[in-house]
């Protein structure tokens, strides 16, 4: 259904949006609705003609985000700068941004040609185009979204992944300095969803647009984006390529929120980490004593034979994924769960024991050992290589 | 008589999968030819033994023909006028929020709901050259009361919920993201008003018009009081009626109306042609 060819964007229409795009710098923002802070000291710097994620889950504050930088809403406190220039003083129309809103927002009484050319025909003064000038980019830019052919269809007339595209021509049209999405594939089925996602990237590396796409999706935004940016309440969490917060995730809730995690609470002391009774065969570092907790991938562990420091569960639960098999262990006198895989090809009967030890993992403060204004939060000050133990604990050692 | 449509090329409308077609829509035809069609057919028929000469005769007579312009120009103009107000009032109550804007938003009904004759009577008194509106007009050398222009204004009191009524919910329906998405594509308030937001509405404001137009046609309690019904000035085609009744001259009274009828029908048929042919094209209520 959509065709791969990078090469066939008008050089024009390229040429335009490198100029054009912008760098983008939030600054401190902050957002309140009735005194409930939707935004909360939200900073990003986002460069020139990159593609970046705004991820998190459901009311994390990304649309809101997304809003203030298009000038819909205005944040409570904070600045927001366009290339330099203070974007407050800047009306929604003027800020000349590309919006594409999850709804699609189309003009459902004007055919596809007339939403794509829209922007330009409300153009005045110096700037006014001509009709067919401005008939002309879109039958462009429709073909750029791979449209052609369906100029005279009504918005009603067309498949959701093809108002999709309507709404991206849409916002492209008026070479906007920067190209808003909100959760651009949100509402389509999944392989229209991986059809369209390879689909913007090109476009993106086609056009240069400075992008800025929300998801919930942790598959989008780590195969999309050159940077992510995740969220979480309000505040951002962590920003940083896809290997940045899959492989070093700096709080429990990246950790969670990216990937599959398991987690345990463990407690440091005399420079190893103890699970209960037992010690892990992990060190702690300069982790300083006291609770924490451990949270380590499925994938990212070692099974054991003898367990002279490690974690050793019982089976309560196995099931097969593709082709490796996903076992959940009790552990511990309070029987907490966690999740390990094995080969698909491991005997593991219910109710047999088994003992592992993570090979990669990281250390968090406990919500309760925290300093109170941080809550869940990273326990700072620890080098990176401490918190977070490569490869096997015996080679570091 | 079935086959026969069929090889006309008519379909009816195919039934849905929702039991129940053929026992709701011979209920409702029954219904309509109860209620509307035969008390109208017979209005026709009775013109009808009028025969065709002296149907003609009274038809094309000068007050009748002044009456009957009087009543559709008078309706034309008050919906016309509602339309515009009409929606600037639904604008108002969908989109700003003051206080008293329950009192105004059950305002906007009391046309609805008053007696036409206690209508007529208010507007006479403000509008006669000593009340008080009447009375601001007079040194003008405008004159209400008693002019083609007293019935406008009655038509249009009684007109304007049909607009409010049938714009507001439509207007409160409106993506806010659209008109955002106007926005950030460039074009100023005006711009987005004009082409997105009224288009939007105009299947709702044609309704509204259609409605408003067809009561102003019909009304006539709130009409005469203020109308000073002068014959081929300011008498409105109802009351000629009337007046021919009262003259037991039925065959006169019935052709007049059968006039009415054919040219209402044809105007909120040609209307609901537009409405279908909008709403196929641009997929509304789907
Ligand atoms: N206009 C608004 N009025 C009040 N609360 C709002 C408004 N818009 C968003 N919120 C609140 O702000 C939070 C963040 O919303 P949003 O930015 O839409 O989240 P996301 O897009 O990440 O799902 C939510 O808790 C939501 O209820
Ligand atoms: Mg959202």
């Amino acid at each position: 259904m959509i065709r791969k060819s990078g090469c066939r964007f008008s050089e024009k229409i390229m040429l335009k949006q490198r100029d054009r795009a912008m760098d983008l710098s939030i600054r401190n923002v902050r957002k309140e609705f009735d005194r409930f802070a939707a935004l909360d000291d939200v900073s990003l710097d986002i460069r020139s003609g990159e593609l970046i994620a705004l991820l998190g889950p459901s009311g994390s504050g990304k649309t809101t985000l997304l809003r203030l930088i298009a000038g819909l809403d205005h944040p409570t406190g904070g600045q927001i700068f366009f290339g330099g220039e203070d974007a407050s003083v800047k009306t929604v129309q003027e800020r000349n941004i590309g919006f594409v809103f999850q709804s699609y927002a189309l003009f459902r009484h004007m055919n596809v040609l007339d939403n794509i050319g829209f922007g330009l025909s409300v153009r005045r003064g110096a700037d006014r185009m001509a009709k067919a000038e401005i008939a002309r980019r879109a039958t462009e830019l429709l073909d750029l979204v791979q449209l052609s052919g369906l100029e005279r269809r009504y918005p009603h007339q067309l498949s959701g992944g093809q108002r999709q595209r309507v709404a991206l021509a849409r916002a492209m049209a008026i070479e906007p300095s920067v190209l808003l999405l909100d959760e651009p594939f949100g509402a389509l089925d999944a392989k229209v969803r991986r059809d369209l996602r390879s689909w913007l990237r090109e476009i993106h590396d086609a056009t240069g647009h400075t992008t800025v796409f929300v998801t919930h999706d942790q598959d989008e935004a780590l195969e999309l984006a050159d940077r992510v940016v995740v969220m979480n309440e309000g505040r951002i969490e962590q920003i940083g390529t896809a290997d940045d917060v899959y492989d070093t995730p700096n709080s429990p809730f990246v950790f969670g929120f990216i990937g599959e995690s398991s987690s345990l609470p463990i407690h440091v002391e005399a420079g190893q980490l103890w699970f209960e009774d037992r010690p892990l065969g992990l060190p702690a570092g300069d982790a300083p004593d006291g609770k924490a907790l451990l949270y380590f991938r499925p994938q990212e562990v070692k099974l054991l034979d003898g367990c002279g420091g490690c974690i050793a569960g019982t089976v309560a639960a196995g099931r097969r994924v593709a082709g490796t098999r996903r076992l959940e262990l009790e552990v511990g006198g309070h029987r907490e769960r966690v999740e390990i895989e094995v080969p698909a090809s491991h005997p593991a009967a219910a109710r047999s024991r088994i003992a592992f030890r993570p090979e990669k993992w990281r250390l968090f403060g406990t919500p309760g050992e925290a300093a109170p204004s941080e809550k869940v939060r990273r326990i700072s000050g620890w080098p990176a290589a401490v918190q977070a133990g490569e490869g096997s604990s015996a080679a570091r050692r | 008589m079935a086959t026969a449509l069929a090889h006309a090329g008519w379909r009816f409308r195919r039934p849905s999968v929702i039991p129940g077609f053929g026992l709701t829509f011979g209920f409702s035809i029954a219904y309509l030819s109860l209620i509307v069609l035969i008390p109208l057919a017979g209005v026709v028929w009775r013109s009808a033994s009028l025969g065709w000469p002296e149907f003609w005769r009274i038809a094309s007579d000068p007050r009748t023909l002044g009456a009957l312009k009087m009543s559709f120009g008078g309706a034309l103009a008050a919906a016309l006028v509602n339309i515009v107000f009409g929606t600037l009032v639904a604008w108002v109550l969908v989109r700003y929020r003051f206080p008293g804007k329950r009192i105004v938003d059950a305002m906007v009904d009391l046309p609805f709901a008053l007696p036409t004759a206690v209508a007529g009577i208010a507007l006479t008194t403000l509008y006669a050259p000593n009340g008080w509106i009447g009375g601001l007009l007079a040194p003008l050398g405008i004159k209400v009361a008693y002019t083609p222009l007293g019935i406008i204004v009655a038509m249009v009191f009684i007109g304007l919920p049909f607009v409010v009524r049938t714009v507001q919910p439509v207007m409160e329906e409106i993506d806010r993201e659209v008109e955002e998405a106007a926005a950030t594509l460039g074009a100023r308030r005006a711009q987005t008003v004009r082409r997105v937001i009224l288009p939007g509405l105009a299947p709702a404001i044609l309704t509204g018009f259609a409605l408003a137009f067809a009561r102003a046609v019909g009304e006539y309690g709130s009409v005469i009081f203020i109308a000073g019904n002068i014959p081929y000035v300011s008498e409105i085609a109802p009351l000629l009626i009337v007046i021919r009744l009262e003259e037991y001259n039925y065959a006169a009274a019935t052709a007049i109306a059968t006039v009415m009828l054919a040219i209402s029908f044809a105007m909120l048929f040609v209307i609901n042609l537009i409405q279908a042919w909008s709403r196929r094209r641009y997929g509304y209520g789907h």
